[in-house]
């Protein structure tokens, strides 16, 4: 569904990403894990259509989409999450999720019936007439989530949405996830430092180091590679 | 039918009967009071909404004035034509201003700056534009002003001051279901969180293009009433970034982005300020630029102790809808 081709990304001569290449099958959640400052972010951003690839393709459905900009990827059928939560703050929860809903509704009527949906899906029902500058953390990173599915992805990109979470929050979280997946036939694709959340999710995890795509398997094979055991080796995990 | 409702109806209906027991000056105060109302709601669509500042309303206001005045002046033909003019030039204008800023990524204080200098160098060039009487101004011909000549929109006070109560009033309603349409979502989410908003599908450059064009359409229609209402038009006068300043006061007095702050916050400087130079007269004292230290004064308190302004805490406490 996603293919990322020999993807090439450089900041004033760092190279953020190099030759990065991997796919996500369609209804797979992949994960992409590595170190601070592997590049897992700003391959989200270079997917996403922030950023133009200096070199490499990207796919998505068989259909070139970098270059594209961040909306028109996102009417392809990619939604996002920023791993730094951008909520409206001045708008309520229900109003945030509304923006998104209005992508593929026909009118305001129709989003907020979705939305209502959607918060329910993610227990933020409650709170949807507060603002959400009143959201503690969790649940400003459930709000990223809602609002990006409010617009109907085929394929989610996550950015980190368990860190600041607390295991109950997170297994919550991955319950979530799975039954999008599941029922919904969602793909995902989710850059995570949250061990505990990617080896209960993903079904196949890419490791990037340096910008470098340095080994890919299933979460087992991947823990135990040697290449990936070296690069984490000094790194505060979690497991 | 909420208190909201209730509390706007007796507003409207206390506006409309206000001519049976105002006097000639009362009927000015009001006018006035109306027509900052309405420029500052055309100014909240672009900032309050969409979170575009613009520090050069003047130039829509004069651009409106011109076209329909110079219309009227030259061709003798009345404003209804011109204002359609006046609009097509000032929403021109307000896209080439808006695509060269959003297209390349000026925003913020730049964008405020842009917008500043466009209305400055159209003063200079207004002041160099013979056909409109260059910095010796325009004069349109003060007609009889004891009759209606809706054609010609000339006449009596009492005419200006429902024009101007009509504007208003369209203005309230038009943003009332901009709010809760489409482009009231896109726009909010686009003053939140820009990049937030991209990211879920909104074109951010286009909905920032509308909002301008908007903006600067509804300026336009007030231009062409001042042309009409005070029939004297100076370049150094009407393009001043002081006359910028005036209309962006209201609204951030009032409340930013709120449909009522406008008009309240219009209503409470007008009032005030006027109150004010009374006073000071009746004392015999005079002050040159006492008004302007007043609004400085205002702001302060306003800023300081109601961030949000003034509308969003009276409607908390008057449990009406903000």
């Amino acid at each position: 569904m996603l293919e990322v081709k020999n993807v090439s990304k450089s900041f004033r001569g760092l190279r953020a990403v190099r030759d990065a290449s991997f796919t996500v099958p369609e209804g797979g959640i992949n994960g992409l894990i590595g170190p601070n400052g592997a590049g897992k972010t700003t391959i989200f951003n270079i997917i996403a259509g922030v950023y133009a690839p200096d070199s490499g393709e990207i796919f998505f459905d068989g259909r070139k989409i970098h270059g594209l900009r961040p909306d028109q990827v996102c009417a392809a059928g990619i939604g996002r999450t920023f791993q730094i939560v951008k909520p409206f703050a001045g708008l309520s929860v229900l109003d945030n999720v509304i923006v998104g809903a209005l992508q593929r509704s026909r009118n305001v009527p129709e989003a907020r019936r979705f939305s209502q949906s959607i918060l329910e899906k993610l227990n933020l029902a409650s709170k949807r007439d507060l603002p959400a500058s009143s959201l503690t953390l969790p649940d400003r990173k459930r709000l990223e989530v809602a609002r990006a599915l409010a617009t109907r992805p085929r394929l989610l990109l996550l950015d980190e949405v368990m860190a600041g979470l607390r295991p109950t929050e997170c297994d919550l979280m991955v319950q979530v996830f799975r039954e999008l997946n599941r029922a919904d036939g969602l793909t995902i694709l989710l850059i995570e430092h949250v061990m505990r959340a990617v080896m209960a999710l993903a079904k196949h995890i890419g490791v990037l180091h340096h910008g470098e795509v340095i080994a890919r398997g299933t979460p087992h094979e991947v823990v135990r590679d040697a290449a990936v055991l070296e690069c984490y080796l000094g790194e505060e995990t979690e497991v | 039918m909420s208190r909201s409702h209730v509390a706007l109806l007796v507003l409207l209906a206390v506006l409309l009967a206000l001519p049976a027991f105002a006097g000639a000056y009362a009927l000015s105060v009001a006018t006035l009071i109306l027509y900052f109302a309405y420029t500052g709601q055309a100014w909240n669509v672009m900032m309050g909404f969409a979170g575009q500042l613009s520090l050069g309303h003047s130039l829509y206001v004069g651009v409106g004035a011109y076209a329909a005045g110079a219309i009227f002046f030259h061709y003798g033909i009345g404003p209804w034509a011109g204002l359609w003019v006046a609009i097509l030039l000032c929403v021109a204008l307000g896209v080439v201003i808006g695509f060269l800023a959003f297209r390349f990524g000026i925003s913020g204080v730049y964008f405020a700056l842009l917008t500043i200098a466009f209305a400055e160098f159209t003063r200079i060039g207004f002041d160099h534009l013979d056909w409109v009487g260059g910095p010796g101004g325009m004069f349109l011909r003060v007609a009889q002003r004891d009759t209606w000549d809706i054609a010609n929109f000339r006449g009596p006070p009492l005419m200006y001051y429902y024009a101007i109560l009509a504007l208003t009033c369209f203005a309230f309603v038009l943003c009332y279901f901009l709010l809760k349409s489409k482009a009231g979502y896109y726009w909010q989410a686009i003053r939140e969180n820009e990049e937030a908003a991209q990211a879920l599908g909104i074109n951010t450059f286009r909905w920032k293009v509308y909002a301008v064009a908007l903006s600067s359409a509804m300026t336009a229609v007030a231009g062409v009433f001042f042309a009409f209402y005070y029939n004297n038009l100076f370049p150094e006068q009407i393009f001043n970034i002081s006359r910028s300043i005036e209309i962006i006061l209201g609204p951030i007095i009032g409340g930013l982005g709120t449909l009522f702050g406008p008009i309240l916050g219009a209503a409470v400087l007008t009032l005030l300020s006027d109150g004010i130079t009374e006073l000071l007269a009746a004392l015999g004292w005079e002050v040159p630029g006492v008004k302007q230290v007043f609004y400085g004064v205002v702001l302060l308190v306003v800023v300081m102790f109601l961030p949000n302004g003034i509308w969003p805490a009276l409607a908390r406490r008057l449990k009406l809808d903000a």
